[in-house]
């Protein structure tokens, strides 16, 4: 507020409420303004609030609880507030105030349903987002066109190598393979869930691309089984039920 | 508004946050809140319990239906209502109809007034300030906050000059701001 000091007081006495007239009319032209004099204005009204404090009386009956409390039973809710007006005003009968009843119970259930549909839109946008997130991987994973390098020790020839990510819980299953050689015509590779008791679980059937690459992403499996290890064996394109040795391929969970 | 259930730690801008969604509880939190200052300021303003349960009730309305005119980035709860109440027991004590809008009223004040014993410093730190202040002064300022008297009618009852009564009235409201910027 410096260089407006001949406003110090006026601005004191607006705080207040106490300025009329002429004085006020060009104190507050001045205030349109100056953000310096508002800023001022609103700290002379925060001097001014602590003046409250130095009132001290009774604390205020319990019927004045009671009281605000109805009033606010008799309070539009918030978002139904303009619709429940007009129907009270159409319902100046015990009739109609029925019927405004029928309607503040539909404004209520209606409020509730919006919220509900907030929440299921914001649920359903976290999940899309997490579906994306998922999609991106598996896409990635299993692109026919993805550059798939595995790093072996300099100077080793390239060997046949497979990952299975195998979530018991879920039963999801991501394999994924590089440097597989080509299957004889009509033979396919099938991967195998080896549980910790019983016989070999299909786990999928596969054919690797020109590359050596191949992926097999959630094969139907039976629920919460624990896998032992993971295997491959050549068979039919149609697939085996059994496995049929030898097993080309094989690995314990690490 | 059932009791409201304990929530130590709870912000005025958060209760504020509750009502805007229509939390009733969180409105029966701030009344058990701050309904004493307000109901104070009333009753010294209007020297009558039933008009200052009048007053008390419609601020606490206001708050409910217009809880985005408080803004919580320029301080806290209780002084607001407090100049809210004694802005409307003022317009009661003069029988004039609301000259003030709720909106106009736009305030900062440093200290925190949210817990009982930040406030209870704060009633004591004002009483304070108010007891070593001249006596001309702080009589200045309590007819211009409580008695809503304008300069000139505070003027004409004490026999002092305007100029005077302009300069106590300012004086006295910088030597509260300083006694809680220290």
């Amino acid at each position: 507020m410096s260089g407006h000091e001949q406003f110090a007081e006026d601005l004191a006495l607006l705080a207040l409420g106490s300025l009329e007239g002429d004085e006020r009319q060009v104190l507050e032209k001045h205030l349109q303004e100056c953000a310096g004099c508002r800023r001022e204005l609103e700290s002379l009204r925060g001097d001014m609030a602590l003046l409250s404090l130095s009132a001290v009386g009774p604390k205020p009956p319990a019927r004045s609880r009671e009281r605000l409390t109805a009033a606010l039973a008799r309070e539009p809710r918030r978002g139904a507030a303009s619709a429940r007006r007009f129907w009270w005003i159409l319902a100046p009968s015990l009739a109609a105030a029925g019927l405004a009843l029928v309607v503040i119970s539909l404004g209520r259930q209606n409020s509730a349903l919006r919220e509900q549909i907030g929440r299921m839109q914001s649920d359903a946008a976290s999940q899309q987002v997490e579906l994306r997130r998922a999609r991106e991987i598996v896409s990635t994973l299993t692109a026919s066109d993805a550059m798939r390098v595995t790093l072996v020790a300099a100077k080793s020839p390239p060997q046949a190598q497979g990952k299975a990510i195998y979530v018991r819980d879920r039963s999801s299953l991501i394999f994924i393979a590089s440097n597989l050689p080509a299957v004889p015509a009509q033979k396919a590779y099938e991967l195998w869930l080896i549980p910790n008791s019983g016989a070999p679980i299909p786990a999928g059937v596969f054919k690797p691309d020109a590359h050596g690459s191949a992926a097999v992403v959630n094969p139907p499996l039976p629920p919460g089984v624990e896998a032992k290890a993971f295997a491959i064996t050549i068979e039919p394109e149609a697939g085996s039920m059994t496995p049929t040795m030898p097993i080309v391929m094989l690995g314990a969970g690490e | 508004m059932s009791p409201a259930e304990p929530r130590a730690g709870l912000s005025d801008a958060a209760l504020v946050a509750a009502i805007r969604s229509g939390k009733e509880s969180a409105m029966a939190e701030l009344y058990d809140r701050y309904s004493g200052v307000v109901y104070s300021v009333s009753l010294r303003v209007l020297g009558d319990t039933g008009a200052a349960e009048d007053v008390l009730q419609e601020v606490f309305l206001q708050l409910w239906r217009n809880p985005d005119l408080f803004d919580s980035s320029r301080g806290n709860l209780a002084p607001w209502l407090a100049v809210i109440a004694r802005n409307r027991s003022i317009d009661g004590l003069r029988k004039r109809r609301p000259e003030s809008d709720v909106e106009d009223v736009v305030l900062s004040v440093e200290p925190d007034m949210a817990g009982d014993a930040d406030r209870a410093m704060a009633m004591n730190k004002v009483r304070v300030v108010l007891g070593e202040m001249p006596a001309a002064q702080r009589s200045a300022l309590e007819m211009a906050y409580f008695e809503g008297l304008s300069h000139s009618e505070i003027s004409a009852k004490t026999g002092e000059p305007l100029g005077t009564v302009k300069t106590r009235i300012r004086t006295g409201l910088l030597t509260l701001r300083k006694a809680f910027e220290t």
